[in-house]
C-alpha cells in the first residue's frame, strides 16, 4: 500500500504527462505481482469499488476522535477523507498492508465486516496510505491519469507497444499475472477476449496547399462531427462500445450497447442525437460525465451512433480491404440496426475542391467541425499514418480579448506566467470568458512573463490580477452556453493565435460577438 | 502544588506582546521596547529596534546578520541565571532553529516558561528542546489540530532522494525559510548520505555560513546563482532558495525542474496544491498535534497559555483534559512562515 499511496499522491501533484508516465513504468517495474497488478486495476477503473461509505467512515472516526476536534479539523483541512485519514490515531507500530490484503480482503467480507477490517487496516497503516485505502473504498478515487495513459506507463516496463496490449487488455483481469509476463519476455498470452478493442484508424490535418498536390478523384468525403470517435464491437453475445483509446464506456450509454446486435467491430462518433438533430457538444457531455446515466438522463439526452467505418463483420476481417469496398459493406451493415440509434455518416458529392471548401465553409448544422476526406484505396489501419485520411476543420472562429488574470506554469514553464485568464467587455465592465495556456512562442511566453509582472495590481494566492492593456487574439473552435461560467458561455480549446501588443484594451470585442454566435447557431 | 496565580503574576500582556513587571522586560515583543529578551531569530520573533536585547548568542549573531551591528541599543548574551529586577531569568534551548530558547522567568518560588516555537524532534542544526518543569507553561499552537501528524523528517528525505533519482534530469528546486529550515533540509540530505553539492540561492547564503562557524556540517554548498547555460548544468541537484524566489524569474533558468516544498502546512494536499507545489516534503521546526499534547502532559504546569495559532482547538483539548488553559491572541506571529 506504501508504493501505491506513494504512486497515487505523486501522480496526484506532478502536471507533466512525462513525468508521470516515468512514474508509473517505476512503479509497475519495482512492485511484485499481485499488488502491482490490483494497482493497474485501480488505475483503470477495473476494480469494483464503494464496499464502505463515507457515513460508515465517519462513525469509525467519531469513536476514535472529539466531535469538536474532528469538525475544526474537516474545516481547516476541507477534505473528509483526507481529514479521516489524517486525523486517525496511530496505535503500535505501523504495518504496510499490502494491495492484495485490501482488495482481496474487501471481495471477501460480508458487509458487516467492513467496519471492522476498515478499522484493523487504518491503525496498521500511516495518513498517506490511509487516504489511499479510504478513496479506494469510498470509491472516491480520483487519480488523475486516463487508463490508456496507465497503460502507456505500464507498456515501458516492456518491448510491446501499447496498442497491441489495447487490443488483447479486455482479455485479462486483475491482477493480471499474464499480462505483466509476458510484457517482462513470457509468451504471448493466447487470449481470446470477448469483443475486444482494436486499435483506431486517425487521420492527420489538411493544409489548403496540401490540396492542389491531391486528387479530388481519389477521395471520398464525409462530414467530420463533433462528438467523440467510438468503436462498438459484439461479438460472442458480448457487446462493447470503446473509447478511441479503448476505454470500456458501455455502461455510461446501455441504449448504444443494448443496440448493438450484430457481430462485428464498428467505427463511428458518438453523439447526442434528438430525432434529426444532432445536439451540440455540451449535450455529450452531460452525458459523459455520468459513469451510470439515470432515467431522466437517457431520456433527456438520448445518445446514437454515426458510423463511419466497418472494421470486422461476422468473423470477417474487412481492415485490409479499400474504403471503396468497406463503405458499401458498412451501409449493408448499418441497414440491419436500429435507425433510431445507428446511421451512417453521409457521404459527400463534391466536383472539385472548390465545391468541397464552398461545403466545408458552410455545413448544414452547427455540431459538424468540417470534413473529413478519406483515400479511397485506403485500408484500416492502426494509428495516425499520414496520406490516408485527412480533416479538414473549419477556420477556428477568433476574438480580441483583454488578459486579465495569470499564474505561473509547471514543468518547463516553471517560474514563468503563462496560463491567462482572458475577457470580453459588457458595458464597461470585462466579463471572464476563458483560460488559454498554449498558441505563443518560447519568446512570447518570456515576453508575456515580464509584461504581467510589470502589470500586476494584486495577488490572490497563486494568481496575479493585471491591469487590463494587453489584448490576444484567442482562437477556438466552438462555443456552448455554460451557467457556471459568469459570462454564460464556454469556449472550446481556446488559445492565444496573436499577441496584439499595438492594440489598446478598449478596442477589444464585447461578450455580445460570443453570444451572437450562440443565438445565430439557435443553440 | 503552589498556586497557579502566583506564577500568573510573573507575566502579563501589553500591546507590545508579554511583558514581566517585575523584571520590566518584555518577551518577543513586536514593536520596539526598553528592554526585550528574544527566543529565536526569526523575524516576527526577534525585531530590530529595541533599547537592550538579552538573547542566546547565536541568536544575538543572527539578529545582527539580519538588521545589521546596529540592531539594539545594547546586548547581552545570555548564559546562566540572569538577573533582571525582582525575577530570575534562565535560557533553555527549545529545538526550533539554532539558537532557539525557551525563557524560564522565576520569582517568589515560581517559574513560568515562555517556549517561543519549538520543536520536540531532533534537529542536526540545533540544540534539542529541554522540558523545564514549571508552573506556568506559555506555548505556542501553529499546527494545533489533530491532522498534524508530522512524519520522521527522515521518511521526507527518503520521497525526495527518490524522486531526484526517478527523475535524474531535473533539478530538485526546495522552497525552504533562510534560517532554519533551510539548514535543517541540508543537515537531513547530509544524513541520509547525500555527499554531492547542493546549491543555495543567494537569499540564503549569509545564514549558511553561519550556521558552518558554528561548527554544524553543511558540507560542499555553492551558489545558485548561474545564468541559464550554467543552470543546465545542475540536472539532478538539489537547489534551496527561500520560498519567495519561486515567485520571482530566478526559477526561470532551470529548464523543467521539480519544484518542491519543506513545510509542516504540506501535510495538507490543498496547501501544497495552492503553493503548485509538485513535491510537498512534510517537514517542520514547530510541534506538531502529538508532540505538543505529548509535551503539556509531561510538564503538566498549573497553567498553560497559548501565545499564537490554531488556539481554539488547543482551548478545546485543555477543556477535555481538564486543563487550565488561556488563548493570548498575540498578533505579530505569522505562522505561515514555517
Amino acid at each position: 500500500m506504501k508504493a501505491f499511496a506513494d504512486l497515487l499522491e505523486r501522480l496526484a501533484f506532478t502536471p507533466g504527462r512525462n513525468a508521470k508516465l516515468a512514474l508509473l513504468e517505476r512503479f509497475f517495474h519495482e512492485v511484485p505481482d499481485p499488488d502491482r497488478g490490483y494497482a493497474l486495476a485501480v488505475l483503470t477503473g477495473g476494480l469494483e469499488t464503494g464496499q464502505a461509505k463515507p457515513a460508515l467512515l465517519r462513525a469509525l472516526v467519531a469513536e476514535r476522535v472529539d466531535a469538536e476536534l474532528f469538525a475544526m479539523s474537516y474545516d481547516f483541512v476541507g477534505d473528509l477523507a483526507e481529514t479521516i485519514a489524517l486525523i486517525w490515531p496511530a496505535r503500535g507500530p505501523e504495518r504496510d498492508v499490502p494491495l492484495t490484503e485490501v482488495v482481496e480482503g474487501l471481495a471477501r467480507a460480508g458487509k458487516a465486516e467492513v467496519p471492522g477490517l476498515m478499522a484493523r487496516w487504518l491503525d496498521a497503516l500511516g495518513p498517506s496510505e490511509r487516504l489511499a485505502l479510504i478513496k479506494l473504498v469510498t470509491g472516491g478515487l480520483r487519480v488523475g491519469i486516463s487508463a490508456r495513459l496507465a497503460l502507456t506507463g505500464l507498456a515501458r516496463i516492456g518491448t510491446v507497444p501499447v496498442e497491441e496490449i489495447g487490443e488483447l487488455w479486455a482479455g485479462f483481469t486483475p491482477p493480471y499475472a499474464p499480462l505483466f509476463a509476458w510484457l517482462e519476455g513470457g509468451p504471448r498470452p493466447e487470449i481470446t477476449a470477448r469483443a475486444p478493442f482494436r486499435p483506431v484508424m486517425l487521420s492527420t490535418p489538411l493544409t489548403e496547399p496540401d490540396l492542389a498536390t491531391l486528387d479530388p478523384a481519389d477521395f471520398a468525403a464525409e462530414w467530420k462531427w463533433d462528438g467523440i470517435r467510438v468503436q462498438a464491437v459484439a461479438e460472442g453475445g458480448t457487446a462493447r462500445l470503446y473509447t478511441r483509446t479503448g476505454e470500456d464506456i458501455s455502461a455510461a450509454f446501455p441504449e448504444i450497447t443494448a443496440g448493438l446486435r450484430f457481430d462485428g467491430a464498428l467505427d463511428g462518433e458518438l453523439l447526442v442525437r434528438r430525432g434529426e438533430e444532432v445536439a451540440p457538444f455540451a449535450d455529450l457531455q452531460k452525458r459523459l460525465g455520468r459513469k451510470a446515466p439515470g432515467k431522466a438522463m437517457l431520456a433527456s439526452h438520448p445518445a446514437a451512433l454515426r458510423l463511419y467505418d466497418i472494421l470486422i463483420w461476422q468473423g470477417e476481417d474487412l481492415r485490409p480491404l479499400p474504403w471503396s469496398q468497406r463503405r458499401p459493406r458498412l451501409e449493408a451493415a448499418v441497414a440491419t440496426l436500429d435507425p433510431a440509434r445507428f446511421d451512417a455518416s453521409p457521404r459527400l458529392a463534391f466536383a472539385d475542391w472548390e465545391a468541397l471548401a464552398a461545403l466545408r465553409a458552410d455545413p448544414p448544422a452547427a455540431v459538424i467541425e468540417g470534413v473529413m476526406l478519406k483515400r479511397l484505396e485506403s485500408a484500416y489501419v492502426a494509428g495516425r499514418p499520414r496520406g490516408p485520411w485527412f480533416k479538414w476543420k473549419r477556420e477556428p472562429m477568433v476574438v480580441d480579448a483583454v488578459i486579465l488574470y495569470a499564474q505561473r506554469g509547471h514543468g518547463k514553464r516553471s517560474g514563468f506566467y503563462s496560463d491567462f485568464t482572458f475577457g470580453l467587455w459588457d458595458g464597461d465592465r470585462l466579463v471572464p470568458v476563458g483560460k488559454a495556456y498554449s498558441g505563443f512562442t518560447d519568446e512570447e511566453l518570456g515576453k508575456l512573463d515580464r509584461f504581467v509582472r510589470a502589470h500586476t495590481i494584486d495577488r490572490f494566492g497563486p494568481v496575479r490580477s493585471l491591469k487590463p492593456a494587453l489584448v490576444v487574439e484567442v482562437a477556438f473552435e466552438g462555443l456552448n452556453r455554460s451557467p457556471r461560467h459568469k459570462s454564460g458561455v464556454a469556449m472550446r480549446f481556446p488559445r492565444i493565435s496573436r499577441i496584439r501588443w499595438d492594440k489598446p484594451a478598449e478596442e477589444a470585442d464585447r461578450l455580445t460577438a460570443l453570444t451572437d454566435i450562440l443565438d445565430g447557431a439557435g443553440a | 502544588m503552589p498556586m497557579p496565580a502566583d506564577a500568573t503574576r510573573l507575566l502579563t500582556l501589553r500591546p507590545e506582546g508579554l511583558y514581566c513587571p517585575e523584571g520590566d522586560f518584555h518577551i518577543d515583543p513586536t514593536r520596539p521596547v526598553a528592554r526585550a529578551l528574544i527566543t529565536h531569530g526569526h523575524a516576527d520573533h526577534a525585531r530590530a529596534g529595541h533599547g537592550a536585547v538579552l538573547a542566546s548568542a547565536q541568536t544575538l549573531d543572527i539578529m545582527a546578520i539580519r538588521y545589521g551591528e546596529g540592531f539594539a541599543g545594547t546586548r547581552q548574551v545570555a548564559e546562566g541565571t540572569v538577573t533582571l529586577g525582582g525575577v530570575e531569568v534562565r535560557f533553555h534551548p527549545a529545538g526550533h532553529v539554532l539558537g532557539s530558547c525557551q525563557i524560564e522567568v522565576r520569582a517568589g518560588g515560581v517559574n513560568a516558561v515562555v517556549s517561543g516555537d519549538y520543536s520536540r524532534v531532533p534537529n542536526p542544526a540545533c540544540a534539542p528542546f529541554e522540558p523545564v518543569p514549571c508552573d506556568l507553561f506559555v506555548t505556542e499552537a501553529t499546527f494545533a489540530l489533530p491532522v498534524f501528524h508530522h512524519p520522521p523528517p527522515g521518511e521526507e528525505i527518503a520521497r525526495l532522494l527518490a524522486s531526484v533519482q526517478a527523475f535524474p534530469e531535473r533539478a530538485h528546486l526546495i522552497g525552504a525559510y533562510a534560517l532554519g529550515k533551510a539548514q535543517r533540509v541540508i543537515m537531513l540530505l547530509r544524513q541520509a548520505g547525500h555527499d554531492a553539492p547542493i546549491y543555495i540561492h543567494g537569499a540564503l547564503q549569509r545564514l549558511c555560513d553561519y550556521h558552518l562557524e558554528q561548527g554544524i556540517p553543511l558540507g560542499d554548498l555553492r551558489p545558485a546563482t548561474m545564468d541559464k547555460a550554467e543552470a543546465k548544468a545542475l540536472r539532478g541537484a538539489v537547489v534551496i532558495a527561500p520560498p519567495s524566489a519561486f515567485a520571482s524569474p530566478w526559477v526561470q533558468r532551470f529548464a523543467d525542474p521539480v519544484i518542491a516544498f519543506a513545510s509542516g502546512w504540506m501535510q495538507i494536499r490543498a496547501r501544497a496544491r495552492q503553493r503548485g507545489v509538485e513535491l510537498p516534503l512534510v517537514i517542520s521546526d514547530h510541534v506538531d498535534w502529538p508532540d505538543l499534547t505529548r509535551t503539556l502532559r509531561e510538564l503538566n504546569p498549573g497553567e498553560f497559555w497559548i501565545t499564537h495559532g490554531r488556539d481554539d482547538a488547543l482551548m478545546r483539548w485543555a477543556d477535555l483534559e481538564q486543563r487550565r488553559a488561556k488563548p493570548l491572541h498575540l498578533v505579530g506571529y505569522e505562522d505561515e512562515v514555517e
